[in-house]
C-alpha cells in the first residue's frame, strides 16, 4: 500500500479566521499574529506542492514506518464476546506513537520556511521525542518544554530527547504539566519566531495549527479505511474509538469518516480520579466555553475564567482544553464523547497486554477501556476500529506505581 | 469605520489625559500593577501611590492562570494575586470603589478568558458601571476583538485599546489604529514582558513608523524600567508604560510597612524626566 497523506484533500476546512462555527480562531498576542499569518501561508502553499508531499510521504514510508498495520484483535474480540475489534497500530511507528506524523510534517515545513530552530511542548513526552527525532533527522536545533511533574512521570522520554540532541527545558510554573509547557513554548516563540518554528503537538492553538495538525494525521484514517475494506470487507466500521487529550490522534482517525452517518465516532477523555473539577480532564462533561492557547474551545475553568488543574494517570491526556474542531463536530452530532477513569484505563492496559501481547500507551488504554464497555453489547458481525495511538513502554513505571498504590496486579 | 461616536458620560477620560499631557508638552506616564498583588486590601493604597508619584493613566492587570505573554516577574505576581483571591470580579470591585477618588483613567490589562467567562455583555456593563475607562486584552487582536468585545464596550463608552508590535504589518497597524480608542499600545520588544538592560536600538525608528500611520496617541511599553529609558522613550512616544520593575518592587517590599511609600518614591523617580 502506498503512503498518501491527504494534505491537499478538500477536507472540512475552517473559515479564513480558523473558525469552526464559533470555535477556534486566532487569539494570540499581536507579536505572533504576523508569524502565524506567515505560517498559514507557507503551509497552504506547501501542502499543495507535489515535491513536498512526495518528500513527506517518502519519509513516512521509509523512515517512520507507514503504513501501519491494521490488526484484527482476535483474542480481545473473543474475550469481550461482541463486535470484531480492529486496532490501527500507530504504536508501531518510529518513536512509538502517532505524534511523528505531525512532528515530521511540521519540521519539514519549518525547514522549507528557512527556520533553523525548533521548539515544542510535550506532556507524555511522545510529541517531544517525535519532534526531537524529526529535528535530528533534518539537522535543526531543538528545545522541548516539559512540565517538571511530567519529567518525573516520563523520565525515560526525557533522556531519549536528550540523546536525540534536544534540550529539555523544565517548566516549574503552574501545574507543571502540558498546559504550562505550552505557555512556556509560546513565550519562547514570541521572542524567537524569526528563526524558530513552534511545532505544536495537537489540534488546538491558533489558526493554522488545528487544521494543519489534523491534516498531517489524516493519513491514519485514510489508511485505516483502505485496510478495513480489505480485512473486514467494508471501509466503514460501525464504531471508531480514539482517546482525546488535545485530540490529534482522534482527529487523524475520524477525519476519514466525517459525514458518514453510519459510523459512530467516539472520543474518550481522561476521567481521572472522578467527576470533581480538578480530578479529571473530561472537558465535554466538566468544561465550559473559553479561550485558551489561541483557540476558543471547551476549557476546564472556574466561574472567573481561571483555568483549573487537571488530573490523569496519563500525561498525554492531562490537559484542560480540547481541539476546537472536536467541539464543533460534537455540536454537529458527528462525534460522541465519553471518558474512562484512571482505574479503567489501567485495566484496559492490562487486558490488552494479556490478551494480545500489546502494551498500549496509557493514553490509548483509555480507548481500550471504552471498547471493553461497548463491544460486548454489539453484534459479532459489527466492527469496532480503535486507534492504538501509542505504545506503553514509556508507561510501565507509571502502571507499576499505580498498581502498587492500589494493591493491584503488579504485586 | 467603526462607530466611534456615542461616548457615554465620562467622555474620553483617556483621550483627555493624553491631551492634558500634550498641553504640558510631555509624555504620559502609565504604570502597571497586577491587582491583588500582594493582597486585595493593599491594592487601593498602591494605586494611590501610583497617582501621587505622577501616573497619568493606570494599567491595572487582571491576574490570569496562564499568562503566555508575560515573563517571570508578572507570572509570579499573577500567581500571588490569584492565591490572594484576586479575580476579574474583585478587580472591578476595586475600580468601582476607587476610580473616582484616584482621579486618573484606568485601563484594565487582561487576558481574554476571564472576560469571556463572564460574558462580554455582562463584563462591558459592569466595567462601565465601575468606571473602567479602557480595556486591553493581550490575546484579543483586532480581528477577534472587533467582532466579539468591542461593540459591547463601545456601546457603553469604554475604550478598546489594541497592541501594535514590531512584527505588525502596515495593514495590521492600520487595523489596530482604526479599532482603538484612547491610545494604541506599541510593544517595544518582540518578547514577553520583563525588565531589560537596554532598549532596542531601532525603537525610535519603529515608533515613528507607527506614529506616521496612527492618529491616536502611541504609548510604548515592554522592557522599560529605569528613568533613563523613560526619558529616551518619551522623546518619541506620547506615553511610557512601566510594568515589571514596579511589580518587582511590590514583590520585594511586600512585607514592608511603607510599601506604598516606596512605590510612590519609585514612580516619582521614573516620572521626573518627563517633568523636566
Amino acid at each position: 500500500m502506498k503512503v498518501r497523506t491527504p494534505l491537499a484533500a478538500a477536507a472540512l476546512e475552517p473559515d479564513e479566521g480558523g473558525r469552526y462555527g464559533v470555535y477556534g480562531g486566532r487569539y494570540a498576542p499581536e507579536t505572533l499574529m504576523a508569524p502565524l499569518e506567515e505560517l498559514s501561508r507557507a503551509y497552504d502553499k506547501l501542502r499543495r506542492k507535489r515535491t513536498f508531499q512526495r518528500r513527506l510521504n517518502h519519509l513516512l514510508e521509509h523512515y517512520v514506518g507507514r503504513p501501519t498495520p491494521l490488526y484484527f484483535a482476535e483474542r480481545l474480540t473473543e474475550h469481550l464476546g461482541g463486535a470484531r475489534i480492529y486496532l490501527k497500530r500507530e504504536d508501531l511507528l518510529h518513536t512509538g506513537a502517532h505524534k511523528i506524523n505531525n512532528a515530521l510534517g511540521q519540521v519539514l515545513l519549518a525547514k522549507e520556511m528557512g527556520k533553523t530552530r525548533i521548539i515544542a511542548e510535550t506532556g507524555a513526552g511522545q510529541h517531544g521525542v517525535a519532534t526531537a527525532t524529526a529535528a535530528a533527522l533534518l539537522g535543526l536545533d531543538c528545545v522541548v518544554y516539559m512540565g517538571e511533574e511530567d519529567m518525573r512521570r516520563q523520565r525515560l522520554n526525557v533522556y531519549r530527547m536528550q540523546l536525540l540532541g534536544a534540550e529539555v527545558a523544565a517548566v516549574d510554573a503552574g501545574s507543571r504539566t502540558l498546559k504550562d509547557a505550552i505557555n512556556e513554548a509560546f513565550r519562547d516563540w514570541v521572542a524567537s519566531f524569526a528563526d524558530t518554528h513552534y511545532v505544536l503537538g495537537t489540534v488546538t492553538g491558533p489558526e493554522p495549527y488545528p487544521r494543519m495538525v489534523r491534516q498531517f494525521h489524516s493519513v491514519i484514517g485514510s489508511e485505516a479505511r483502505r485496510q478495513l475494506r480489505r480485512l473486514a470487507g467494508t471501509p466503514d466500521p460501525d464504531v471508531a474509538v480514539a482517546c482525546v487529550g488535545g485530540g490529534s490522534n482522534a482527529m487523524g482517525l475520524f477525519s476519514a469518516f466525517l459525514g458518514q452517518r453510519d459510523v459512530l465516532l467516539v472520543g474518550v477523555e481522561a476521567g481521572g480520579r472522578g467527576p470533581e473539577l480538578g480530578d479529571h480532564a473530561a472537558r465535554f462533561s466538566g468544561g465550559t466555553l473559553g479561550v485558551l492557547h489561541g483557540a476558543r474551545t471547551l476549557v476546564l475553568q472556574d466561574e472567573e475564567g481561571q483555568v483549573v488543574g487537571t488530573h490523569s494517570v496519563s500525561a498525554g491526556l492531562d490537559y484542560p482544553a480540547v481541539g476546537p474542531e472536536h467541539v464543533f463536530l460534537h455540536d454537529q452530532g458527528q462525534i460522541e464523547f465519553t471518558s474512562a477513569t484512571d482505574q479503567e484505563a489501567i485495566e484496559g492496559f492490562h487486558l490488552l497486554s494479556a490478551t494480545e501481547g500489546i502494551l498500549p500507551a496509557l493514553e490509548s488504554a483509555h480507548a481500550i477501556a471504552e471498547v471493553t464497555r461497548r463491544a460486548p453489547g454489539m453484534e459479532p458481525d459489527q466492527v469496532i476500529l480503535v486507534n492504538l495511538s501509542g505504545r506503553g513502554d514509556k508507561d510501565v513505571e507509571s502502571v507499576l506505581e499505580y498498581d502498587a498504590a492500589s494493591g493491584g496486579d503488579a504485586e | 469605520m467603526s462607530p466611534r461616536r456615542k461616548r457615554a458620560s465620562r467622555d474620553g477620560a483617556i483621550a483627555a489625559a493624553f491631551k492634558a499631557c500634550a498641553k504640558e508638552r510631555r509624555s504620559a506616564f502609565i504604570p502597571f500593577l497586577v491587582a491583588g498583588d500582594p493582597s486585595l486590601e493593599a491594592t487601593p493604597d498602591l494605586l494611590r501611590a501610583l497617582v501621587a508619584g505622577g501616573a497619568d493613566v493606570i494599567e491595572l492587570g487582571v491576574a490570569f492562570s496562564d499568562p503566555i505573554a508575560d515573563g517571570p516577574t508578572i507570572q509570579r505576581a499573577s500567581h500571588r494575586a490569584l492565591a490572594a483571591g484576586s479575580s476579574l470580579s474583585a478587580v472591578l470591585g476595586i475600580v468601582e470603589r476607587h476610580r473616582e477618588e484616584l482621579g486618573v483613567p484606568i485601563v484594565l490589562f487582561t487576558y481574554y478568558n476571564p472576560v469571556h467567562a463572564r460574558g462580554v455583555e455582562s463584563f462591558a456593563a459592569q466595567a462601565a458601571d465601575s468606571g473602567v475607562d479602557g480595556v486591553l486584552c493581550v490575546d484579543l487582536p483586532p480581528e477577534e476583538g472587533l467582532r466579539e468585545l468591542q461593540p459591547a464596550l463601545e456601546e457603553r463608552g469604554v475604550d478598546s485599546i489594541y497592541l501594535i508590535a514590531a512584527t505588525s504589518t502596515r495593514e495590521r497597524i492600520d487595523r489596530a489604529a482604526a479599532a482603538s480608542n484612547g491610545f494604541v499600545y506599541y510593544t517595544a520588544r518582540s518578547d514577553v514582558t520583563g525588565e531589560r538592560e537596554d532598549l532596542i536600538p531601532t525603537l525610535a525608528r519603529e515608533v515613528k513608523r507607527v506614529r506616521r500611520r496612527v492618529r491616536l496617541p502611541v504609548a510604548v511599553g515592554f522592557g522599560i524600567s529605569i528613568p533613563e529609558q523613560v526619558e529616551e522613550v518619551a522623546k518619541v512616544a506620547h506615553g511610557v508604560v512601566v510594568g515589571s520593575s514596579l511589580v518587582r518592587l511590590v514583590e520585594e517590599n511586600a512585607a514592608e510597612a511603607d510599601l506604598a511609600g516606596r512605590l510612590e518614591h519609585r514612580v516619582a523617580e521614573l516620572t521626573a524626566p518627563l517633568r523636566g
